[in-house]
């Protein structure tokens, strides 16, 4: 009506007749009679049960094992050594050996996890440069000051990647054994990359460009970390793709785990080879772990975790129970409605004036 | 007169302004506004601590991003406001005025009009400043002023100046007037002023009288010269102006008040945090200096726990949200806009919107509790309509249909066609048509009814051309009565102090005026005794009907039962009423009475009582020829409206320059007061203890009544601790008049209390013959004392500080003035817009803006004890958990932002493209994409929606079913309503029952009578020839009269204001 008249006729200041401008929106503001609400309270407890008994149904059907090796076994020895910051050149190694009792079906996931890491600290997080590890060359060689004190080392060399962050990075490795009934040892192929997000791997860490040199000579006039023993562009020997800033190994531990308890992946089983297609079988495992990454001076722990995975993730019991504790709630909640509504409200007489 | 001798003191300019600011004061003087609120300056110095790295743990923008929306928003808003300011100063400013310099007459602009000009004014124009009356084109010096602006009165007011001066009529004479003014300073009495002129060694003593005041508009004078005296913002307009004050509603106090207690709440949590902080470095963090080793600086757990007390402070900062601020004010804005989108406060005649010119107070809309109306202009119309009569018991008037059912008056009833009268007023309207066939007839009373309205009254006619009269009355009342019988035939066409001539039905009719028997409020009548063409000596009576049946002929006995039983359905209508009546004289009886008049004419002592009685001897035995109805045509809806605003507990006061009869009239027409309250109680005391006196009296009949009616014996000590709970329980209706001079003292320290007491008991509170400062006295004392939210509704100048001080102020648009549309916060057309204003829109507004503000607390809240509770996780270092940046711009953008759009913005922001633009959001780089794709997450948001929706919708239900409020039960009726087919609505007409009243009495001074016998105020051209130098003699001495009189009444304002001062 007040679109199509001519705006400059006697009631040209005559507000829109539009819905929204005279607030007539269309709105639903639903009348709850015991009609419409008591149903709807039995059908939510009806689907969060339905859902938290499938939910439970799922998680008991994944499988979990967790060894925490800090000073298990002789990993002792290398705990100690570990003890004296001085030896933080020895090699250590230790063996762990564990026996699955339960074929673990499908993808294998092998983590590592620490106890009682605080990556989660504000320092420690800024402590970093995004610019570096995204390849800029100015950066590679100027980090900011945020890294400190890991920015240079004491001679005015950049450090590359700088920060705290990468400069704690987790350095133990780990090789999994499977011993089989006969005594024959085949050792579990893990896959070590593709354990990043996309985004990370591909957008947000890359090798600064190399214009036909190596990435070593990239890397010149930079040196690792403090306290790493390889630098940066050999991070993994066997793969030269997985090296420099994109070694998923370092993307990993640069995505800050915003808990004190955390783990991270270490690496997916390789189901190609035919003694692993369905995942681990049950029977005796080892895992030799090069043991340099000390958690006694902040009273931590460290393990590692193989696990399979559902569609909602890993084991984890709080949804399904929540579900179900919700689902029982609703249906108390119902319950107490309905007995309030039958002796209270029924024949509607609060209605009536 | 000398300007150069003038300007050696520093008077005023003329220049006003009501503006702030200018383009260069602007900005620091509106930051600096602007930095006083609390919040912003908090947020200044949050902002301060964000750029210290080593606090910092947000990025500086999250903070300035907000901060400068306000000021832009704020800054942006004052800047409007101010610029329509400076234009109407402008537009003020430059109007044109006459200016006599160096001999001759020049144009000025407004606002170089200095004090000590002398200036001429022409009709119709408006006065520029505070003048004092040197001489006028009418004869002895008088001049004709309405003052609507200045009080809301729009009947004439007569101004004259001294004698002395009265006769410098021409430049000339002017230029050599060198009197010298000694006069009181600036104050803001309008009807008060003292001062003497020196002049030519002699002294003059100069008062109200002789003054026009700016605002004032000169009528029926053509031209007048005058000197300035107060110029600008010393004018008693401009005095008369209170000061803008920065409304705020109970909101926004709310509002402080909770960000106080949750910013003492941040303290804690920053304290508990930073202890927390300093006992972890000590505990655990010392230990893992090996991986993060402390700064340089940071010496010690205790110094990194202060540092986190300040990081936490910024990281907690959102609870005390600054976003509250704009997203409120947004909130108001939208509000805003959908006042003025609604159609239903849009007014088609006028082509007026409704406007909300403040944004801010939306909400408080919906909690007022007190409305103080103006009356002229904004309950009424202002217009007096001649609307039925009752002639020799025959009521006209009404329209039937052919059912003999009486019709329902609109719009588009046929009136009455009145072209056989060439010198009918077109505006006139009459919808029955068997008045214009009675009037037809010769001789019959009708003809006597109508002649008798064109005979006696006080109007002046003016008639510019050929059949075009325009009559200039004392009171609208007598207007619309003359108006009336001039379209019905009898035309009153002009008048000389010694005859009238009508027109009566086309031939002309010259009746010799004998004498005028004026009005006053103690007789309630006016006559006329005048001799007819054909020689009959007659008088002619219209007055109140009580007093007039008292003198009635016991012939018309009959006919009085019948008129009286039609004045009581008409007063029933809401009209005023008067009854008319004649009585022949014979000539012998006429002359002994014209000696005794005459007689005690020349008496000194009581000529005023024994004029009276004189009077009185000859209104007896009158013949009643029937009586008329006036309308004081209500604005559309106003009964209804207030009926409505009644319901809901909204107390209505009215206050109003007008006279007490005129206030009780338009309150028994409106609604406001009935016949079927208790009580009305009148308080009009002169004096400070008759007023205490007729308080306690009034307030006591109230108590005692209840009290007898309720429990019984309550101490007299009591009386004050019990009034809230008396307040509660009367049942019966009382209604409050007062008027200004009792108001004057009522509204003194020790009595406020009583009559504030007295008021809240009273269902409808009207006070009249208020100045515009008592007005806004009124709403003040309410304001300060009741803790409610007021508001103030009028249309003209005189409500301006009313408008102000009220908590809201209303103005209604669309009529002449705009001083009180640009004054108030809310204007529309129409009164009855109110009702929507209030309970539709300061409804939902004050709905939504409560479900916000809860809404928006508990989403800060949310979202930042999550970090309080993470701090315990991540050793109190002020790590954030989540994306701050992308919160703050939805926060910003996306007040209503449910999760969705929260994601969905996460999602879009943060894709890959997005990361050079903002690279310090690059932390969080794919996280929503990787997190969204994770089904637990949904699995959890879905969790955690039902496990926070069900409480609330328990409780709802619960409450519904078992306590629903009216407005459920409404709507349980409606929905049942709907499988029904629509029933018939059952429209109840209002109907009132009121007591009659007399039009008369209202708006009318007397003096008038006298004014017209004396031809004092007739032009030259339109004295007859008869006119002689003896009779301007006799009527100066009338002159003296009616300013005495005048003083009189002026006298009683100057005691109360001498109380004023008091105080």
């Amino acid at each position: 009506m007040g679109k199509t008249k001519d705006k400059s006729g006697p009631l040209a200041r005559r507000p829109d007749n539009s819905a929204f401008k005279q607030q007539r929106l269309p709105a639903w503001s639903p009348m709850l009679t015991a009609n419409t609400v008591l149903p709807f309270f039995y059908l939510l407890a009806v689907v969060c049960m339905l859902l938290g008994v499938w939910l439970l149904l799922l998680v008991q059907s994944t499988q979990e094992i967790k060894l925490d090796y800090t000073d298990l076994g002789n990993c002792n020895e290398c705990f100690d050594l570990r003890r004296n910051v001085s030896n933080a050149a020895q090699a250590c190694s230790c063996r762990v050996e564990f026996s699955i009792d339960k074929s673990l079906k499908g993808d294998v996931f092998f983590y590592y996890g620490l106890k009682n890491f605080h990556q989660n600290l504000r320092r420690y997080m800024d402590s970093r440069d995004d610019g570096q590890t995204l390849g800029r060359i100015k950066i590679l060689k100027n980090p900011s000051t945020y890294c400190a004190p890991f920015d240079k080392d004491k001679y005015g060399v950049p450090i590359a990647p700088c920060g705290a962050v990468a400069n704690s990075m987790f350095n133990d490795s780990f090789s999994l054994t499977y011993h089989l009934s006969s005594g024959r040892s085949v050792p579990v192929p893990l896959l070590r990359t593709g354990l990043t997000w996309y985004t990370d791997k591909n957008v947000k860490f890359r090798n600064p460009r190399t214009d036909n040199l190596t990435l070593a000579e990239v890397f010149e006039g930079t040196r690792p970390p403090l306290y790493w023993q390889t630098p940066v562009y050999s991070l993994d020997p066997r793969d030269p793709n997985n090296n420099g800033f994109i070694n998923e190994d370092l993307i990993v531990w640069m995505r800050e785990a915003a808990f004190p308890n955390f783990k991270k992946l270490y690496g997916i089983l390789n189901r190609a080879d035919p003694n692993f297609e369905k995942g681990l079988p049950k029977g005796n495992y080892s895992i030799d772990i090069s043991y340099n990454f000390p958690v006694q001076h902040f009273q931590g722990r460290k393990g590692v975790v193989l696990t399979t995975l559902t569609w909602f993730g890993g084991q984890n019991h709080f949804l399904p129970i929540a579900y179900l504790v919700t689902s029982s709630l609703i249906l108390l909640a119902a319950v107490v409605l309905t007995v309030a509504w039958w002796k209270f409200g029924k024949d509607g007489k609060n209605m009536k004036e | 007169n000398a300007r150069e001798y003038n300007e050696k003191f520093s008077y005023a300019n003329n220049h006003i302004k009501t503006s702030k600011y200018n383009v260069f004061t602007f900005l620091p003087i509106n930051l600096f506004e602007q930095f006083q609120r609390v919040a912003n300056a908090y947020f200044v110095v949050l902002l301060i601590l964000q750029l210290i790295p080593e606090v910092s743990s947000l990025s500086w923008f999250t903070t300035i991003v907000p901060l400068v929306l306000v000021l832009v928003i704020t800054a942006v808003k004052d800047a409007t406001d101010d610029y329509f300011r400076h234009k109407s100063d402008r537009q003020v400013n430059n109007r044109q005025s006459q200016v006599l310099i160096r001999g001759s007459l020049q144009k000025e602009k407004w606002m170089n009009v200095r004090v000590g000009d002398i200036i001429k004014l022409e009709n119709n124009q408006f006065v520029a400043a505070d003048i004092l009356l040197l001489c006028s084109s009418e004869p002895y010096g008088l001049c004709y002023i309405e003052t609507a602006e200045l009080d809301g009165e729009t009947n004439l007011k007569v101004r004259q100046a001294l004698s002395v001066t009265s006769d410098l009529g021409d430049v000339s004479k002017l230029m050599d007037f060198d009197g010298e003014v000694i006069c009181e300073p600036p104050n803001n009495k309008l009807d008060k002023f003292t001062g003497t002129l020196h002049w030519r060694d002699n002294k003059y003593s100069l008062d109200n009288e002789k003054m026009l005041l700016r605002g004032c508009v000169l009528r029926n004078t053509e031209w007048c010269f005058g000197m300035v005296i107060f110029a600008g913002l010393q004018t008693k307009l401009m005095q008369n102006c209170g000061r803008t004050k920065f409304k705020r509603t109970s909101i926004d106090k709310l509002m402080n008040t909770l960000v106080l207690w949750i910013f003492a709440f941040l303290i804690c949590m920053g304290v508990i945090l930073a202890i927390g902080n300093t006992i972890w470095e000590t505990c655990v963090g010392r230990k893992f200096e090996l991986f993060l080793p402390w700064d340089k600086f940071q010496s010690s757990a205790v110094f990194s726990g202060f540092l986190t007390f300040w990081s936490y402070i910024i990281i907690l900062n959102t609870v005390v949200p600054i976003s509250l601020y704009v997203s409120v004010e947004v909130l108001r804005l939208g509000h805003s806009f959908f006042i003025n989108w609604d159609q239903k406060m849009y007014h088609n005649a006028s082509d007026t919107p409704a406007e909300a010119r403040t944004t801010t107070l939306n909400e408080e809309l919906g909690q007022v509790e007190f409305i103080f109306s103006d009356k002229t202009g904004t309950l009424t119309q202002n217009i007096m309509v001649f609307s039925k009569c009752s002639i020799n018991g025959q009521t006209y008037g009404d329209v039937y249909d052919e059912f003999n059912q009486k019709v329902e008056i609109t719009e588009k009833t046929a009136c009455v066609d009145f072209s056989f009268n060439p010198l009918c007023d077109k505006a006139f309207k009459f919808y029955d048509c068997s008045l214009v066939e009675a009037v037809k007839q010769q001789g019959s009373a009708v003809q006597d009814f109508f002649r008798l309205l064109a005979l006696c009254h006080t109007v002046m006619p003016e008639e510019k051309s050929e059949g075009n009269l325009v009559y200039q009355a004392q009171s609208p009342d007598e207007g619309a009565l003359v108006t009336a019988a001039r379209n019905f035939g009898f035309i009153f066409r002009a008048r000389t102090p010694e005859t009238i001539t009508l027109c009566e039905m086309g031939r002309a009719a010259t009746y010799e005026l004998l004498a005028i028997l004026d009005f006053n409020n103690v007789r309630k009548r006016m006559s006329v005794i005048v001799r007819n063409p054909q020689g009959q000596i007659k008088l002619y009576c219209k007055g109140a009907d009580t007093i007039i049946f008292d003198r009635l002929d016991p012939s018309s006995e009959d006919l009085m039962y019948a008129t009286s039983e039609h004045l009581s359905e008409f007063a029933g209508e809401g009209l005023r009423t008067l009854a008319l009546a004649y009585k022949d004289l014979s000539e012998e009886y006429y002359q002994v009475w014209q000696k005794k008049l005459h007689y005690v004419s020349t008496v000194i002592e009581n000529r005023e009582e024994q004029l009276a009685a004189l009077y009185e001897e000859v209104e007896q035995g009158m013949k009643l020829l029937g009586a008329t109805a006036i309308e004081d045509k209500l604005q559309e809806g106003v009964p209804d409206t207030i009926a409505c605003l009644n319901l809901a507990d909204i107390k209505i006061w009215v206050l109003t320059g007008d006279k007490l009869e005129t206030a009780m009239s338009i309150g028994y027409s409106c609604n406001m007061l009935r016949d079927d309250m208790n009580e009305v109680f009148v308080i009009s005391g002169l004096t400070q203890l008759e007023v205490q006196q007729q308080l306690r009296n009034a307030k006591e009949n109230i108590l005692g009544l209840s009290r007898v009616s309720s429990t019984g014996d309550v101490e007299k000590d009591d009386m004050f601790a019990e009034d809230s709970v008396f307040e509660e329980t009367i049942i019966s209706e009382y209604a409050l008049v007062i008027s200004g001079h009792s108001l004057a003292h009522a509204l003194e320290p020790q009595l406020e209390h009583t009559l504030l007491d007295l008021a809240c008991l009273c269902k409808t509170v009207i006070c009249c013959r208020v100045t515009p400062m008592q007005k806004a006295q009124v709403v003040e004392l309410v304001r300060r004392h009741k803790m409610a939210v007021t508001l103030a509704v009028g249309d003209g100048a005189n409500d301006v500080s009313m408008i102000k001080t009220a908590h809201i102020g209303v103005g209604i648009s669309g009529q002449e003035g705009m001083q009180a549309v640009l004054a108030s916060d809310y204007s529309f057309a129409q009164f009855r817009y109110l009702q929507r204003l209030l309970l539709v829109h300061g409804r939902w507004s004050y709905f939504r803006m409560c479900n916000f503000l809860a809404y928006f607390f508990y989403k800060n809240f949310a979202f930042t004890l999550v970090h309080f509770w993470y701090g315990f996780f991540c050793g109190f270092s002020a790590q954030i958990g989540l994306d701050t940046h992308y919160w703050t711009a939805v926060n910003h953008l996306f007040m209503w932002g449910s999760l969705i759009v929260y994601f969905a913005i996460l999602f879009a922001m943060q894709s890959d493209g997005l990361f050079g633009i903002f690279p310090s959001n690059f932390p969080f780089i794919g996280t929503a994409r990787n997190c969204l794709s994770e089904k637990s997450v949904w699995l959890v948001i879905l969790l955690t929606t039902v496990v926070c929706i069900l409480p609330g919708l328990v409780l709802s239900f619960l409450r519904v079913d078992l306590f629903p409020t009216l407005t459920d039960k409404v709507r349980h009726l409606q929905q049942s309503r709907k499988k029904q087919r629509p029933q018939e609505q059952n429209l109840r007409r209002v109907r009132r029952t009121s007591s009659r009243r007399s039009a008369y009495a209202f708006s009318h001074q007397q003096g008038y009578g006298e004014l017209i016998t004396s031809g004092k105020n007739m032009r030259v051209s339109t004295l007859s020839s008869t006119h002689s130098l003896e009779r301007i003699a006799q009527s100066s001495s009338w002159i003296e009269n009616i300013l005495k009189r005048k003083n009189e009444v002026s006298a009683e304002p100057a005691e109360s204001h001498k109380a004023d001062r008091l105080k």
